[in-house]
């Protein structure tokens, strides 16, 4: 085994009605651990969702075994940053992966981010849709151009050092990630955000790793409404606060 | 300091020494004609970075990669992970 046998991947995926996706990406993370020959835990923090998606995990259980896949849900929707505070506390590996359920994002993208991250023993390693061969599937125009005019915002207001600020697929040190938990207090898209500008504040290092973003294919998006104001508003608190 | 504070004081340092030479005391020791590109500067600044801004959104927008093969893929991967998935018994 070439990988580090001291090292475990804690997979934390949140889920709210990914009954068709939830499967699929179990699936492509167990074989891309079990090609990789790293260690490692999926943990599904599901909120209660209607669709049965719980259901479906308890069949994956079965399947990967109770060593493999943890369900540790939660009686209704919650959230997605308690979610993953809750996950956390039972992750038991010294590295984790937060990431979206819903297939847009690729496990196979995790073997790159521990390359990485063992390059330059960063403290946190980030995909990124805005580099090298980073990009999007399944946005027109108008979304391309205010994901770019808000990333280029940011850049601007923020100068935070990664490129890629509301992404959710990144690889933490367990302590690190710990840490960030405790000092982020934004939601939504912001949260993602706030967690890279804490970090470099606490002086961590952060990597990055170009990501293929697809949208998702199997049900539908729970981030909507007044997106572009709710960033807005975190974008300008984090600008005015940190 | 937060980066708003940064911003300020920057603006605060660049406004006053703007005023002093263009407006203030030092005015009358500016030649005439450094007088004359030095009163519409912070215009041309902030048209400067107008444009630049939106050039690099342009140009960042044009470049975004479409991952066409990455969704390809992605297909290929979901009807592999059924097909197994189900002869491990999963009922979806
Ligand atoms: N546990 C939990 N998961 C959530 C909640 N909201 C969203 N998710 C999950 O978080 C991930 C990202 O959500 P998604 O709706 O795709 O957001 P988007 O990609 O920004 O449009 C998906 O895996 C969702 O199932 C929530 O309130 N609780
Ligand atoms: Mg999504």
């Amino acid at each position: 085994m070439a990988a580090g046998a001291a090292d475990k991947v804690s997979v934390l995926l949140p889920t709210y009605n990914e009954r068709e996706n939830l499967p699929l990406v179990v699936w492509l993370l167990a074989r891309s651990f079990e090609t990789s020959g790293y260690n490692f835990e999926i943990i599904v923090i599901d909120d209660g969702s209607p669709d049965g998606t719980q259901e479906v995990a308890e069949q994956l259980v079965k399947i990967y075994g109770s060593d493999k896949i943890l369900l540790r849900p939660r009686a209704k929707k919650l959230g997605l940053g308690t979610a993953y505070i809750h996950g956390m506390k039972h992750a038991t590996g010294n590295f984790i992966v937060i990431m979206d359920a819903d297939l847009s994002h690729h496990p196979k993208f995790i073997a790159e981010f521990i390359r990485k991250q063992k390059e330059g023993n960063f403290d946190i390693v980030s995909g990124t849709r805005y580099k090298g061969n980073g990009g999007v599937y399944g946005w027109d125009l108008k979304r391309k151009l205010i994901s770019r005019g808000a990333n280029f915002l940011t850049q601007v207001l923020l100068r935070p050092g990664a490129s890629d600020l509301t992404g959710s697929f990144r690889l933490y040190k367990k302590e690190v990630l710990q840490k960030l938990m405790e000092k982020c207090v934004s939601k939504g898209y912001v949260f993602q955000m706030e967690m890279i500008v804490r970090a470099r504040q606490l002086g961590y290092t952060i990597g990055e790793v170009p990501i293929s973003f697809v949208d998702r294919v199997y049900g539908e998006s729970k981030l909507g409404g007044n997106e572009i104001v709710s960033f807005l508003k975190g974008l300008l608190t984090l600008f005015a606060t940190t | 300091m937060t980066k708003l504070g940064q911003w300020l004081w920057g603006l605060a340092l660049l406004g006053s020494a703007w005023a002093a030479l263009a407006l203030g005391p030092l005015g009358p020791r500016v030649p005439p004609p450094c007088r004359q590109v030095l009163l519409p500067l912070p215009v041309y600044l902030l048209v400067a970075f107008g444009c630049y801004s939106l050039a690099t959104v342009g140009y960042r927008l044009a470049t975004f990669n479409d991952c066409e093969e990455a969704a390809a893929e992605l297909q290929e991967h979901i009807g592999a992970a059924r097909a197994d998935l189900r002869r491990r018994g999963l009922q979806f």
